[in-house]
């Protein structure tokens, strides 16, 4: 589905920070993407919404080079991701950050470490410089006071700030949000949502939330792309997709129990598999 | 009978399929030592891990195989008027063969499974994903700190196996059996030699064992599907494989070394 660069800067002008045509990606069988193209613009929280396995959290994976499409073009920065040699890629990341589901904090430091690691892997800083940076980036997150803390010792939305904090060490030009609410109570949430767009905007950063809570997204979302079945179905700033002619948009968005998309994983017909159990029975 | 054939047939590209995965993540683990090497802390919190903490186990099995090796060689020499030589056939058996082949099973159980265990669940967590988008190779801050230490502990842990198992063995035959510590000693003395027992046996074996002990761990780690089920079954076959590859190894360098 042909997109035009979603609006907030003049597209003739910006070049979108993430620019992906023609992407197809599968798994065995299973078609994940089928000749998807978007745009994610620079400086804006963008969205990516869809149902549980639409494929939100691979396309991330494409975006950040951990996994390479069966084809199209995947350019970060004017970078095709899955062209790059190892170093290349690895030069690329030190200019991206990705938030897990699950914060992946390294479980053997303490809170303190996690967020100093990437400086320590990638920058010669003295001692005294890096603690203030770190706390810096604590703050930023509102844990310097847990900085000793091991992550076992973290709630679940204390550990998603604390990977946040990790996530901004390097100063980014881009974070990517795997489902950075999830399972969290609507204090934490509100906390990660007010978070992620006051980082966003005071440190420039470009935004990529992959999620499925839909009102709490769109609540700071710049712009919103919905896909399912391998495709993009609509996609534009929140307010307009409120109005949109497209009953799946106005299904997910609105969590309608009826609408285009099926309750029911695809099987054969009721009737004829009860029939035949019944005739397996007395056989 | 077909299907039979077909099974093994598929049983046996698995393994290959499986080996040659091994070998392409070992070639991973040799590229990254030139990174390791400007980062030797890393590998020093490793023999910590892996090394300093299996001592106790070592050191505990050790002297209870050196102190058994007392007892039933006394049992079966006395008869002979032969317990002169006990301190020799203690010393040769844990030299040559219990020494480096214990110590590699007990690490395996130890340290190889724990190895396993942790790089499979740094796997599961998405701490190696989340590695790699920080633009650091788990090859070179994970995998191939553990390997190196590993493989640096193994002849050290064999070496103290064997040492307080001779330890072990003359408590036994001279402070409890009343053989004569000057035969003891001096017939170990005499017969065992520095290269062909000791480089031969315990130095050149839990070398050999220590590379493969450790290739299999943090393989197996790596390779582990990321769920419980999965890690539990890499650290079972951790376990498993290092113990029969270890034996067959040890099989092929004793014939090579000590074979007629």
């Amino acid at each position: 589905m042909p997109t035009a660069p979603p609006s907030g800067n003049d597209p003739s002008t910006v070049a979108p920070l993430v620019r992906v045509r023609g992407l197809s990606f599968r798994r065995g069988d299973r078609i994940i993407f089928q000749n998807v193209d978007l745009d994610i613009p620079r400086g804006k929280v963008t969205a990516i919404m869809g149902p549980s396995g639409a494929g939100k959290t691979t396309l991330l994976r494409l975006i950040g080079g951990q996994i390479r499409p069966d084809a199209g073009r995947i350019e970060v920065d004017g970078l095709c991701v899955h062209e790059l040699g190892r170093r290349e890629l690895y030069q690329l990341r030190k200019r991206m950050s990705m938030l897990f589901q699950s914060g992946a904090l390294f479980t053997d430091l303490s809170v303190f470490e996690n967020v100093a690691f990437p400086l320590r892997e990638h920058t010669r800083l003295p001692e005294n410089l890096l603690r203030i940076l770190v706390l810096m980036k604590l703050e930023a997150v509102g844990l310097r006071g847990a900085r000793d803390l091991m992550p076992s010792e973290l709630s679940g939305g204390m550990a998603r700030r604390a990977a946040l904090a990790r996530a901004i060490a390097l100063d980014p030009m881009m974070i990517l949000y795997d489902e950075p609410f999830s399972g969290q109570d609507p204090i934490t949430m509100g906390v990660l949502l007010k978070l992620i767009r006051t980082l966003n905007d005071a440190l420039g950063l470009t935004s990529i939330i992959v999620s499925h809570d839909v009102k709490e997204t769109a609540s700071i979302a710049d712009y919103i792309y919905l896909i399912t079945d391998g495709a993009v179905v609509d996609h534009g700033e929140p307010q307009t997709l409120e109005h949109s002619p497209s009953a799946w948009v106005d299904q997910f968005l609105h969590a309608l129990p009826d609408g285009p998309m099926s309750f029911h994983y695809p099987a054969p017909a009721y009737a004829q598999e009860l029939a035949l159990a019944e005739e397996a029975r007395r056989a | 009978m077909l299907d039979g054939l077909r099974r093994l047939g598929q049983a046996t590209l698995r393994w290959l399929n499986r080996l040659g995965h091994a070998t392409l993540f070992l070639l991973g683990l040799l590229r990254a030592l030139g990174a390791l090497s400007r980062r030797p802390g890393l590998i020093v919190r490793q023999l910590y891990a892996l090394g300093v903490l299996s001592l106790p186990i070592i050191a505990m099995s050790g002297l209870f195989v050196g102190m058994v090796l007392g007892l039933q060689g006394y049992a079966n020499l006395v008869d002979f008027g032969a317990t002169s030589t006990l301190g020799t056939v203690v010393a040769l058996s844990l030299v040559r063969e219990l020494g480096p082949v214990l110590a590699a099973l007990l690490y395996a159980a130890r340290a190889g499974s724990a190895l396993t265990a942790e790089i499979g669940l740094m796997k599961a967590t998405e701490q190696l994903a989340c590695m790699q988008m920080m633009a650091v190779d788990p090859f070179a801050r994970v995998f191939a700190p553990r390997f190196v230490a590993g493989f640096l502990a193994m002849p050290l842990l064999a070496g103290i196996f064997t040492a307080i198992g001779i330890l072990g063995g003359y408590f036994v035959a001279v402070q409890q059996l009343g053989v004569d510590s000057g035969a003891f000693w001096s017939q170990m003395q005499a017969v065992v030699g520095l290269v062909d027992d000791v480089l031969y046996g315990v130095v050149i074996k839990s070398v050999a064992f220590g590379w493969v002990a450790n290739w299999i761990a943090v393989f197996e780690g790596y390779d582990a599907m990321p769920t419980s089920e999965g890690i539990s079954l890499a650290t079972t076959r951790t376990v498993v494989n290092t113990a029969l590859v270890v034996l067959a190894l040890d099989f092929v360098l004793t014939a090579l070394f000590f074979g007629v």
